[in-house]
């Protein structure tokens, strides 16, 4: 599975890393940090993630 | 599985709803109806960055999962009567439709003030047609704008409307603090004290009694006496639910459409309301049912009631566990943000500053009891990642009832 988030549209609004903490995770600074190529066992985990994304930014690619 | 599941409204809940039937196994028909002609967007950036112009109106439209690309879509069209027993819907073209399952999804409208005066002028912020008048009136030239309204849309198009550049900006409301009502007094003067250093005016603890003008809005009379000189007002005074299209059919239409823990309406099994209009019981608190207009909401509700419809039409009992989903809220404006867990609301006579100081970045906590209910972070990214890590913990704490 191949993640790909907008980083012109994101504003670190942190639900990702809720949704899908193997994926999306927060540097200190909290900007946003994520896994491209996550293991397709996450798929569901990740959908969450672009569902509750405020800015849509998050889409996934297979 | 054959069959048809109707799903009225085409917003975000009703395309949540849609995806969250297919996830929950439903390869039957599913038909969405929605009164807007647009295909289903994000509303949250029409008081902020698309209003702003740092988005374009064409960013705003989901995009639906695979699993719906069959779905039909009745775009422009409204539902105008149900007849629950016989399980239709009628449209206002006057076609029927008979379903299986029913997906109430038809949201909220804004609520207008009818006090006398002229109507043009006067903008509400619900829809992309909204934004888009509202946009161009807001982008003349020193435009002097009236925003009624303290809440959350309020105070959001307030920041916007000076960040373009609008020459006066006040908001107006009877209450004596912005966003008191969900926030308390403690962030409620804190966001008073920002709105003010960045240019918006209040005039507050008084209401509107009128609009000036012939044909167009030239000010807005307030009940105090005083009148603000207006080219634009923008209405921001709440919303009604748009549930007329249910009546005759015995349900509990006060205040949007009353379910159960489940989200079924009026005890029928193959109706569920989904979204804002859906007045639900959170287990999570005191199980007074509830409307909730966070943005949250839609996705929340829709992956509830789906699996709880479909569990229905197949014959299981497969049923979830009461929906007790954790409330979570955010708002931008100016330079700052604003952002929530759990349920402040319910914890307002009980504030205790967490974190920080109001007069900078502050993480508030609202209890009941002694028992930390909410949290609600103002300022930048430090402090919203401070509330963040209050989340677990309110996840983690038994029901209020328990």
């Amino acid at each position: 599975m191949k993640v790909v988030v907008d980083m012109n549209k994101c504003q670190d609004h942190g639900q990702c890393v809720f949704a899908a903490p193997d994926v999306f995770s927060m540097d200190d600074a909290g900007r946003l940090l994520y896994v491209a190529d996550p293991d397709d066992a996450l798929r569901d985990d990740v959908e969450e993630a672009a569902d509750v994304c405020p800015l849509q930014a998050i889409r996934i690619e297979d | 599985m054959t069959g048809r599941i109707l799903v009225a409204g085409a917003s975000m809940a009703g395309l949540r709803a849609a995806e969250q039937l297919r996830a929950a196994g439903w390869t039957g028909a599913l038909t969405l109806v929605g009164d807007e002609p647009h295909m289903p967007y994000n509303r949250p950036p029409l008081s902020k960055e698309v209003l702003a112009g740092q988005a374009p109106f064409d960013s705003l439209a989901f995009r639906p999962r695979a699993s719906v690309h069959d779905a039909q879509w009745l775009l422009g069209r409204t539902a105008v009567a149900a007849r629950l027993a016989e399980r239709t819907v009628v449209l206002d073209d006057g076609s029927v439709l008979a379903y299986d399952g029913l997906v109430v999804a038809t949201g909220m409208r804004p609520r207008r003030l009818t006090c006398p005066g002229p109507r043009a002028g006067r903008h509400t912020v619900r829809t992309l047609d909204d934004a888009r008048g509202l946009r161009e009136a807001l982008t003349r030239p020193g435009a002097r704008v009236v925003v009624v309204g303290a809440g959350f849309i309020g105070c959001e198009v307030a920041a916007t409307a000076v960040g373009l550049g609008a020459g006066e900006v006040t908001v107006v409301d009877p209450l004596p603090l912005p966003m008191i009502g969900p926030l308390g007094e403690l962030l409620g003067r804190a966001l008073l004290r920002r709105h003010e250093e960045r240019g918006v005016r209040f005039a507050l603890g008084t209401g509107v009694a009128g609009f000036t003008g012939e044909d167009r809005v030239t000010g807005v009379e307030l009940s105090d006496g005083r009148v603000l000189r207006a080219d634009v007002v923008v209405e921001s005074v709440g919303s009604v639910a748009n549930t007329e299209w249910l009546d005759g059919n015995g349900l509990d239409l006060t205040d949007g459409v009353r379910t159960d823990e489940l989200l079924r309406a009026g005890g029928r099994p193959e109706v569920v309301a989904v979204g804002d209009v859906a007045r639900f019981p959170n287990a999570r608190y005191d199980g007074v049912p509830r409307r909730v207009e966070h943005w949250s909401i839609p996705g929340d509700t829709a992956k509830h009631a789906a699996r709880a419809l479909v569990a229905h039409l197949h014959g299981t009992r497969d049923e979830p566990a009461p929906f007790a989903p954790l409330p979570t809220f955010w708002s931008d404006q100016h330079d700052f943000r604003l952002q929530s867990f759990g349920a402040p609301a319910l914890g307002r006579d009980d504030v205790r500053v967490l974190d920080g100081d109001p007069d900078g970045d502050v993480l508030v906590g609202y209890h009941t009891g002694d028992r930390l209910v909410g949290v609600v972070a103002l300022g930048g990214q430090a402090a919203v990642m401070g509330a963040a890590r209050y989340r677990n913990q309110l996840l983690k704490q038994p029901a209020l009832t328990a």
